[in-house]
């Protein structure tokens, strides 16, 4: 009797124990990393970081606009790309598909998430910029914002159709069969009954692929230029701003760490902070969304 | 009414819970605290080998430009003189890294990629540069572009953003796409003294980590031009000359191609016989062939 009780308290503690290994290694790389900014933000200011429009650091300029500017308009063009693709795809999958092809899709979506992102990357080099670059603007390198959408969002749709797939499912049968009962076409079920039920877990999907998004570092770098400038629109049509260069908080460390020392290496470590505060951002969103759908059901 | 067992139960709850919250508590503390001390309990890095004995342990560290050279180097010393026993670890980090690691003797040897800067002098007045190859840089450009020399004010005006389309240098309408190396690069601070001088290179630049992704982009971008060490120009992208010179191998040697660094390697104050060892290979005849069959420039004695 004692054994038993005692085999269910040992276990309970190293259950405790491994949950607390995965947060503690979470608050010390959030801690080694603001250790190792810290030099950069007490010497740069914190405002002067965030807002600096100038990424110089041989001449002691530590400027990050630039860089969120980037990794903000990316990730946004990517969801605008990838979602409605895997929200449909994860439909299909769903509701429409037969039971044949669904078995045989699912484990190609799946395969998606498993090639490594710097195949993506070279995909993005080889494939995706000299095709961009057709577009007849003047200044179109093919490097861009445009290029690092199109590669985020096929690297973010096995992500979003998964989960908003398993969140479709979940929908209670009930549901559907009323629907169906009063009279209602399937496609009018799944628009007015089935997507609306599944809501929260379609959100948390697309916040999940927003923060692969934002963490994407490899498929970046080779495919979005690495420009320390604010994107702007290349000539008179706003739409051109996605034809714009630009550099990713990501790409910021990866293309520079390497050679940085002293200065330059601590305001590499507040790009990492800047990095941690806006994934942040995006799960508290998720968070606070999907507790507002708790309390309206 | 609570029984004796019943208080005695909530006492052991209410303990265990402290206990929970201890455990928690010191596993944080404790995670905290190896993260900030030393780690004593690993083995001192870098034994330093004996110094007139054989065996030995040279460490070398710096610019990635000379790392390659440095490893087929070391690796060519160990072939030749088996019976000295050295082992050669060759590490990255940058030419800057180089500089600080052999004045602060962390290691044995530091590579560097281009000449010390006068802070640096002044930081570690001990330190011996050893140049045991050139290397030059060469401008390169997409095979389609038709342009075949630019001065070295054009590269200027080209890289610092002032150039929107070859036309104005001479060849086909088309933009001009700079592709640079990114901040701290030895190759990029060599191009920006040679080339560049008091001009900064735009921002509006494609930027890429390492000499091989500037090769792939300028092959695969038309209108694209960008900077890389000569070993690296292959039939991908074409070499422009600078200043009506050629960017070959005699004319860097000769002095007479513009845009050539040292590759250097540094040591604090006299070196230990093993290093001796080690750079009067490199300097000799059989070290010298392999610096040139690997692209680099032969220093001439």
């Amino acid at each position: 009797m004692m054994t038993t009780r005692l085999v269910d308290r040992a276990m309970r503690c190293l259950l405790l124990a491994a949950a607390l290994s995965a947060i503690a290694i979470v608050f010390l790389i959030g801690l080694f990393t603001l250790r190792e900014a810290w030099p950069a933000i007490q010497q740069v200011g914190v405002w002067p970081l965030l807002s600096g429009t100038e990424w110089r650091p041989g001449q002691g300029e530590f400027g990050l606009l630039p860089m969120i500017a980037g990794s903000v308009l990316v990730t946004l063009g990517s969801l605008v790309l990838g979602v409605p693709v895997a929200l449909g795809c994860a439909v299909f999958l769903a509701e429409v598909a037969p039971h044949a092809v669904r078995s045989v899709m699912r484990p190609c979506v799946e395969l998606l998430a498993g090639i490594p992102s710097v195949i993506y990357g070279l995909f993005g080099l080889v494939v995706i910029v000299p095709m961009v670059r057709q577009i007849p603007v003047t200044g179109n390198s093919g490097f861009g914002l445009l290029a690092a959408s199109i590669v985020l969002a096929v690297m973010m749709l096995p992500t979003v159709t998964n989960i908003a797939e398993d969140a479709i499912r979940a929908v209670p049968r009930e549901y559907k069969e009323g629907s169906l009962a009063l009279g209602t076409t399937h496609w009018q079920t799944i628009v007015g009954v089935v997507v609306p039920a599944a809501r929260s877990g379609i959100v948390a999907a697309i916040v999940l692929g927003a923060g692969r998004a934002l963490g994407e570092t490899m498929a970046m770098i080779m495919v979005i230029g690495n420009s320390v400038i604010v994107p702007t629109p290349l000539d008179g049509n706003p739409a051109t701003l996605f034809l714009s260069q630009a550099r990713t908080l990501t790409g910021n460390v990866a293309v520079e760490i390497n050679y940085a020392t002293g200065l330059h290496q601590s305001a590499l470590f507040a790009t990492g902070v800047v990095l941690f505060a806006l994934i942040m951002i995006v799960s508290t969103l998720a968070h606070m969304l999907m507790g507002r759908e708790a309390e309206e059901r | 009414m609570m029984s004796r067992f019943s208080r005695l139960g909530h006492a052991i709850a209410s303990a265990h819970r402290l206990m929970r919250w201890g455990a928690c508590l010191a596993f944080l503390c404790g995670a905290l605290l190896l993260s900030a001390c030393e780690p004593w309990w690993l083995p001192a890095s870098g034994a330093p080998g004996l110094v007139n004995e054989p065996g030995g342990h040279i460490s070398v560290a710096g610019s990635t430009t000379v790392q390659p050279l440095a490893e087929k180097l070391a690796e060519a010393f160990r072939a030749a003189h088996p019976e000295a026993q050295v082992e050669i670890d060759v590490m990255g980090g940058g030419s800057s890294v180089g500089v600080t690691s052999a004045g602060q003797r962390s290691v044995d040897v530091g590579m560097s990629s281009r000449e010390l800067k006068e802070g640096e002098r002044a930081q570690y007045p001990d330190l011996r540069a050893v140049t045991i190859a050139l290397d030059g840089i060469a401008v390169v450009v997409h095979p389609s572009t038709r342009v075949a020399n630019l001065t070295t004010a054009q590269l200027r005006g080209v890289f610092a953003g002032q150039v929107a389309d070859w036309q104005t240098l001479g060849g086909a309408a088309g933009s001009v796409f700079p592709v640079s190396r990114e901040e701290g690069s030895g190759t990029r601070s060599a191009f920006e003294d040679m080339v560049m001088g008091k001009e900064r290179i735009t921002g509006r630049a494609i930027f890429m980590p390492s000499n091989g992704s500037i090769r792939t982009t300028v092959g695969h971008t038309p209108g694209a031009i960008g900077y890389l060490s000569f070993g690296y120009v292959d039939e991908t992208v074409r070499a422009v000359a600078a200043d009506g010179v050629a960017p070959t191998e005699a004319n860097a040697a000769s002095g007479a191609y513009p845009v050539v660094r040292p590759l250097i390697l540094l040591t604090n104050g006299q070196p230990p016989p093993r290093v001796q060892a080690w750079l009067d290979f490199i300097l000799g005849a059989d070290g010298q062939r392999l610096v040139a069959g690997e692209g680099y420039i032969p220093i001439s004695r």
